[in-house]
Order: C-alpha cells, then sequence, then structure tokens
C-alpha cells in the first residue's frame, strides 16, 4: 500500500482543485484511506509543495505501426545523434521525432503519461502496430481504425446497406483489435489513387457514387449504434488548406449533433481561400465548436523545430513534398486507406509556420470548455510529444506566450487575434485538457482521475513557476501503483494493457466478407484478424 | 591529369615534434578512434593523449591500451600499423596535420573543418564524409561514399579538397554541396549522385550513371569516354576556363597536369533533366 500525502491535489473529475488530500493506492487501484493501524506498513510519499494529478491520457499521437516504422527507417538522420544507452533497468533506443517503440514508452512515462492513443492503423497492418505496441512498454494504449476511405463500407453506404456496414465495423474493430473508429480525409484518400482529393462535403468519391458527408453521417451512427467507448475521431477534409475552416465548422454542422472528435484541429482552422493565402480561420472554428456540445477536439500544436509528418491523407502528403521539396513516401493500403511521409521542419521566421501555431494557440484560448479540447501535438506531425510542457507554458503564462509571438514573422502576427487574448489556463484546466477530459473523452472511467476504484496511474510534480520545467520532469509517476518513474527517470520497465473494443455484430456478415476477401484482398479471411497471442496484456472496454 | 609527384606536396614532417602513435596489435575488431584528432593532441601531454577515450568492438577503452603513443602536445600526428579496422581518424578535425602510415578504416576525416589527412595506403568507406573544409591526400584507393552525406542527410561535403591517387568507389560525392574530389584512378558508378553543387574531377574510367538526380555542379571525366545517362543533354565543345584555373593549382600543389588536358577541348552535357537539370558534365574530347 502507498500513500501520498499533503500533495496539492488536481482531480477534475471529482471536482478537486488544488485542495491539500491523501491519496491511497493498493493492488494497483485507488483505495480509501485505511485505518491507522494499516497506515503503519504502509510506504508514505510525502508531496508537500508538489502537485498531484491523475497519469495522462494522450488522445492522438502517432507512435508505432507501419507509417511510423516506416517513417523511422526513413530518417536515419532523425537517429544518428539522438541515442540513449541502455541501462541496467530499461532499453536502449534512438531517434528524436520518430524515436524507437522502447524509447517512445519511457519518454511518455517521464512526463507523466500513462495512457496513449496510437491514432491511425489500417485494419491490414493492424498486427504490425500490436507487435511494436508490444514493445511499447510503461504506458495503457489503444489504436485508432482508419475507415473513412473503406471499400466495404463505401460499397455499403451506396447500397443503403447501413445495417451491413454497421456489422462489418463492429467486425473489424474486433478483428484489429481496435479501440476506435477513426476517419481520415473521407473519400479524398481513396481518390488519391487516381490523382485526386475531395475538396467539399459533397464531392464524389471516384468508383463509388458516395460522398465525404454521407461516410461521416453513416460512420458517425454506427459507432453511436454499436455504443462505442469513444466517439468517431475525424481528420476533415482540405486539410492543412486555406480555406479548411469553412470546410469544419461544415462538418461540425453535417454531423447533426452526433458526438464526434475532430483531431488536430489547428491544421483544419485556416481562413482564406483555397490557393490563396493563409491566415487563422479560429475565430470561426472555435465559435462553432462553443456552440456544438457534441464535438470534442484536440489541437496539434504546431511546435518549432523538427517534426515528421506521417498521415493516411495521402494526397496533402504530396502536396507537402511538393511545397518544401522533402522527400516522401507514399502508401496505398488496398482497399482501406493510403498514406504518406514528410519531414518537415517548422520555423518561427517562416509566416506560414507563424500562422499555423498562432492558429493553434487561438482555439486553445477561444474554445471556453476545457473538457471539450484537448492538448496535442499530434506527434510526430506538428511536433515531438515531449514538447508538451512547452505547449503547457504557453498556455498558463501569457507573458511568456507574448514574449514567443514577439518573436515570429511579423506578417503572421499582422493578422492574430492572439495578442489579445489574455486567458491563461489553470492547473485544473490542464489537469482537464491532458488527462481528466481526453479519458473522458474516450470512454475510459478508470483514467483521469483518482476517485476510489480509478486505475492508480498517477503524476506527482514539484511546483514551479515555469510551468515547462515543472512538467518536463515529475518527481513521481506512478502506473497500475507501482513507482515507474522518480525525477524524470524511468526506474524500471513497466508492461501497460491493450485496450480494445470487442462490439458484437451478426455473424451472417462473413459470408459476405467472405467473398469480399476472395475478390479484393492479398490476404485470406482467415488469417486477417489479429490473433489474440498478439497482445500479451490487454483489457476489453465495454461498450454501452 | 597524368602521374603524380607528391614531392612539392608532402612537406617533411619533423618526426621529432610529430604524436606518433603505433597500433600494438593487429586486430579485426573495429576500434573507433575518433580522438586521434590534431586538436585534441595540442596542450596534452604523453599520458593525457594515452587517457583519451577509444572503443575496441563495443568496450570502452583509451589511446594507451590500443596504441604505444610518443610525444605531446602537438598538431602533427603520426599513426602507423595496420589500421584497416581503426575508423573516424581525424573526424572532426579543424588543425593541424595526420600523416596514416599504411590503410586506414571508415569515416577518416568525416566532418572534417581544416588542417590536413594524408594516407600512404588505401582508406576506407565515407572517407571526408560531410567535411567542410581542410585536404585529404589518399595515396591508395579510397573506398564507396567519399565526401558524401550520411544517409538521410540532405547535404554531403561541404567544402575543402579531397584527392585520390588509386581509384574511388561508388558514390563519390554523394549529394556534395560544395569543395573539390579529385580521382586520378576509376571510380565506381553513381559518382556525384544527387549532387548539389562542388567538383568532380575523374582521370580514370567514370563509371555508369555518374551525376544522377545532380541539380548543379560540376563532373569532369578526363578520359574521353563516359557513359552518360539520358537524361544528360549535348552542348557544346569548348575550353572551359575555370578548368584551367583548377588544374593550374592541382599543379602548383605539385600534380603533374598534361598539357593536353590543360589546353584542350571538352564536350558539355547538361542535367540530371529529372531535376533542376543545371549540373555539367565534362568529357575530354581528343579531336
Ligand atoms: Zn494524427
Amino acid at each position: 500500500m502507498i500513500g501520498i500525502i499533503n500533495g496539492e491535489v488536481y482531480d477534475p473529475q471529482n471536482g478537486v482543485n488544488g485542495q491539500i488530500c491523501e491519496i491511497w493506492v493498493e493492488n494497483g487501484k485507488i483505495v480509501p484511506p485505511p485505518d491507522l493501524e494499516k497506515r503503519g506498513g504502509a510506504q508514505i510519499i510525502d508531496a508537500s509543495g508538489m502537485v498531484v494529478m491523475p497519469g495522462g491520457v494522450d488522445i492522438h499521437s502517432h507512435i508505432v505501426g507501419a507509417k511510423v516504422n516506416a517513417g523511422r527507417k526513413f530518417r536515419p538522420e532523425d537517429h544518428r545523434d539522438h541515442v540513449r544507452s541502455r541501462t541496467a533497468y530499461t532499453r536502449s533506443g534512438s531517434g528524436y521525432t520518430v524515436p524507437s517503440t522502447f524509447l517512445t514508452g519511457y519518454g511518455y512515462a517521464e512526463l507523466g503519461y500513462t495512457t496513449v492513443m496510437e491514432a491511425a492503423t489500417a485494419p491490414l497492418t493492424a498486427r504490425h502496430t500490436h507487435e511494436e505496441l508490444e514493445d511499447t512498454p510503461m504506458v495503457d494504449k489503444g489504436v485508432f481504425i482508419t475507415m473513412g476511405n473503406n471499400h466495404f463500407i463505401m460499397n455499403c453506404i451506396r447500397t443503403k446497406q447501413l445495417e451491413k456496414a454497421r456489422h462489418y465495423v463492429a467486425w473489424l474493430l474486433g478483428a484489429s483489435k481496435g479501440y476506435a473508429i477513426k476517419i481520415v480525409n473521407p473519400g479524398g484518400v481513396e481518390n488519391w489513387k487516381w490523382g485526386r482529393n475531395v475538396s467539399t462535403l459533397d464531392d464524389e468519391v471516384i468508383g463509388f457514387g458516395v460522398t465525404p458527408r454521407q461516410i461521416i453521417t453513416a460512420l458517425a451512427w454506427i459507432n453511436d449504434e454499436l455504443g462505442l467507448p469513444h466517439t468517431p475521431h475525424i481528420h476533415g477534409i482540405n486539410l492543412g488548406q486555406p480555406g479548411s475552416a469553412r470546410t469544419t465548422v461544415e462538418t461540425i454542422k453535417a454531423l447533426e449533433g452526433r458526438r464526434a472528435h475532430l483531431c488536430h484541429l489547428q491544421f483544419l482552422s485556416y481562413g482564406g481561400e483555397p490557393g490563396k493565402s493563409l491566415r487563422s480561420g479560429a475565430l470561426e472554428v472555435a465559435r462553432a465548436v462553443n456552440e456544438h456540445p457534441n464535438i470534442t477536439v484536440d489541437i496539434g500544436q504546431v511546435v518549432f523545430g523538427q517534426v515528421t509528418t506521417m498521415t493516411s491523407d495521402g494526397p496533402l502528403q504530396y502536396r507537402l513534398h511538393q511545397l518544401t521539396g522533402q522527400k516522401w513516401i507514399n502508401d496505398d493500403v488496398e482497399g482501406e486507406t493510403g498514406g504518406g511521409i514528410v519531414p518537415m521542419e517548422y520555423k518561427r521566421r517562416n509566416w506560414i509556420n507563424a500562422i499555423q501555431w498562432i492558429t493553434g494557440l487561438e482555439l486553445f484560448l477561444l474554445i471556453e470548455d476545457p473538457w471539450r479540447v484537448f492538448l496535442t501535438t499530434d506527434h510526430p506531425n506538428a511536433g515531438p510529444f515531449f514538447c508538451y510542457p512547452q505547449v503547457i507554458k504557453l498556455l498558463m503564462d501569457r507573458d511568456y506566450r507574448a514574449e514567443m509571438l514577439e518573436k515570429v514573422h511579423p506578417r503572421a502576427r499582422k493578422r492574430t487575434v492572439l495578442a489579445e487574448l489574455d486567458r491563461e489556463y489553470s492547473l485544473y484546466e490542464i489537469a482537464i485538457i491532458t488527462r481528466a477530459g481526453t479519458a473522458r473523452a474516450l470512454g475510459l472511467k478508470n483514467k483521469g482521475h483518482l476517485g476510489l476504484g480509478a486505475d492508480a496511474d498517477i503524476a506527482i510534480y514539484r511546483k514551479m513557476d515555469d510551468k515547462e520545467a515543472m512538467f518536463a520532469r515529475p518527481y513521481l509517476v506512478l502506473k497500475d501503483g507501482q513507482i515507474v518513474v522518480r525525477d524524470g527517470q524511468v526506474l524500471h520497465e513497466y508492461q501497460g494493457r491493450t485496450l480494445y473494443v470487442a462490439p458484437s455484430y451478426d455473424p451472417g456478415v462473413e459470408s459476405d466478407l467472405r467473398t469480399h476477401f476472395e475478390e479484393c484482398y492479398t490476404v485470406s479471411f482467415e488469417n486477417y484478424p489479429v490473433a489474440p497471442d498478439y497482445l500479451p496484456r490487454s483489457e476489453v472496454v465495454s461498450c454501452t | 591529369m597524368g602521374c603524380i609527384s607528391c614531392a612539392g606536396f608532402v612537406i617533411a614532417m619533423s618526426e621529432t615534434d610529430a604524436v606518433t602513435l603505433r597500433l600494438k596489435e593487429p586486430t579485426t575488431i573495429p576500434i573507433e578512434a575518433d580522438s586521434i584528432c590534431p586538436d585534441l593532441f595540442v596542450g596534452r601531454s604523453q599520458a593525457g593523449i594515452e587517457s583519451l577515450p577509444a572503443f575496441y568492438g563495443r568496450r570502452k577503452v583509451t589511446l594507451g591500451d590500443l596504441f604505444t603513443v610518443e610525444g605531446e602536445n602537438s598538431d602533427q600526428v603520426i599513426v602507423e600499423g595496420a589500421l584497416r579496422y581503426v575508423k573516424k581518424i581525424g573526424q572532426r578535425m579543424t588543425r593541424g596535420r595526420v600523416v596514416v602510415r599504411g590503410d586506414v578504416g571508415l569515416h577518416l576525416g568525416a566532418y572534417m573543418r581544416g588542417g590536413e589527412i594524408v594516407v600512404e595506403g588505401n582508406a576506407g568507406d565515407w572517407a571526408g564524409a560531410h567535411m567542410q573544409g581542410g585536404r585529404i591526400w589518399i595515396r591508395g584507393n579510397a573506398g564507396h561514399l567519399l565526401g558524401a552525406a550520411y544517409r538521410g542527410e540532405k547535404r554531403g561535403m561541404n567544402g575543402g579538397v579531397i584527392i585520390v591517387e588509386g581509384n574511388a568507389g561508388r558514390e563519390v560525392g554523394a549529394l556534395m554541396r560544395r569543395g573539390l574530389i579529385v580521382v586520378l584512378g576509376d571510380v565506381d558508378e553513381f559518382a556525384g549522385v544527387r549532387m548539389i553543387t562542388g567538383s568532380i574531377f575523374v582521370s580514370g574510367r567514370l563509371g555508369a550513371r555518374a551525376g544522377a538526380g545532380m541539380k548543379r555542379g560540376t563532373i569532369v571525366a578526363f578520359a574521353d569516354h563516359a557513359e552518360l545517362l539520358p537524361t544528360f543533354r549535348y552542348d557544346c565543345r569548348f575550353q572551359p576556363t575555370f578548368l584551367r584555373c583548377y588544374l593550374l593549382q592541382l599543379h602548383a600543389w605539385g600534380m603533374s597536369i598534361d598539357d593536353d588536358r590543360l589546353e584542350g577541348f571538352y564536350r558539355r552535357y547538361h542535367g540530371d533533366l529529372t531535376t533542376l537539370g543545371k549540373g555539367e558534365i565534362l568529357i575530354y574530347d581528343q579531336r
């Protein structure tokens, strides 16, 4: 038994806002304070002058799987100067924006994060993703499965067989051991296979006669019908384009009140006209988010420096490659999705990058309800995850923010409201956007809070004025009630659980699927599902 | 360019002033010796030099464990022994002079910024990788990726001169950004691949696919035949003035330059047309 005493506790789910209270832990769970007799045998952690929070929960990050690993192989220069030696307790690893699996697990734990969601895996490559997750220690994890350009689903939508699509999605999540439905540039990735894209919600998907609007609404309906713990996780159309703010607002409206999560919203909140000059569209998008309580978002905040962009959005990556002249990988995943990888550097003195940086911060500050806006950098697309403390400082410290704003390209500064936004996030709000809110949006009932029965995933930070330093180096991190990090250093390796869903479905759909696999796939129906032994430690999260 | 006399180039080094390292035992275990660098020897006693770190395989050792060291506090360095498996000699050096008596291993003079390295035998792959200044003179053959960029990096050699009296392997000057590489023997395929700018001179046979993906820069073939990619287009036959300046400088360094090459005509091709196409390959024309 462990008791954490004298700490300032931030547990927004239970309304605890900086009160000094005791947290007791036994058998990996939060338990009530024991009687005096039992206290004697407990390990006491004195958290005087410290902040106690639930372990961080990252709702959107690219850490494992086919495209991340392609990114690693594609970027030896990202690894050459960034190596970490093994210790008696931890393994060696390398990589800066695309670190190796073990390093990724250590890096998250060393920030106080204990749960991370891999944001996009094609079902066909899910086996690879789970193999890498097995080697990603310290954190609990789950995988979002890309479905927005899936041939079987699009055929069902065209023939108005939504029930069949629903059974297929349930089967697919179980077969790939996925956690949520991911939609990436619906229809656009398929059209890219013909050298095209989509630019409005009503463009036609070539060869299927369906539209992005139909794909999004069908999958949102299926998500609700299946009662999945998370909402559909949507990367909309026109990402990165001037004018994307308008299609983002249209997407929010198209959902007609159905629950959905819009990811890395910053990339989808640009004003201006397509093909013309970029400006922030944060005002317009934040207003729509504020008006629609069914929507949650994460930001994908740009951090200046090196990144590796990687997404299923194939046409976007081609455009980035053309724009930057950087090397490029293009990918086609049979009848499921596609993708691309392009390394990049965000520069303060590049006015476009500066506008992207500003747009993200404006969204953070303009979206009023912290329970619906979450901290991400869309790692490694907008910045590496270990830069989260820097983003926290930008949100909590307006003087620092103003100082940073002074350093960006003046052309970007001219067209922004950021300088007028005084809001500063409190520690309570930071706890929401990094753990409580994300856990709630993911439907993880035992995470993101310190109430009785919650998983004993706890981060303890020394209270400091410099919030970047504070969050970069937790004093202690507990995972399932074990101390795994001390002073920002992993003490020993710990195998987290893989969280997935297994919604029930009508087995009748399997005969259609068998035919589909025979006609369209390079693998057989029998070999497609990820067998349970790929997940050495797992937990099925129930549907409602 | 034909044969070469180094008399004018290798100024006799006063051995009494130099630090001499002699490898104690021949080995096939790779040794990483980036501490054999004149910058680190200046201001260090013999014991100080002996205590500099090195890797013997994956084992961390000192230079003194592997080499006998004579001399101290000098940026003149002589390395002797069976050095084929000794890597990274002269890495990141900015001054002074290293003479290698015999063959040497990988990454010789990588990231070098100044000073001079002379190898009396052959050098391994990646000699002069990412070099920024100074001079490397290899009497024997060089390996692959001479003066190249390490995998994944956007640009390779960014200044300085590399001279190889023997042959060189594949991808000489890959992603080269500035500087001069002279190979008196043959080079294998893909010389100057994805070159950005800079110059590569080859006296012997220029291997296939030279200049593939080059944006700018110059590759000169002094033999009168070279097999070019179809994405290089013929421009003209001319007497390049700049080449004369280069060759006279090489002559001043002690190389014998053939009058025919100095005064002769060259055919100019530009490419690679799959990219920017502002690179050039000049081929000596005997007519
Ligand atoms: Zn993402």
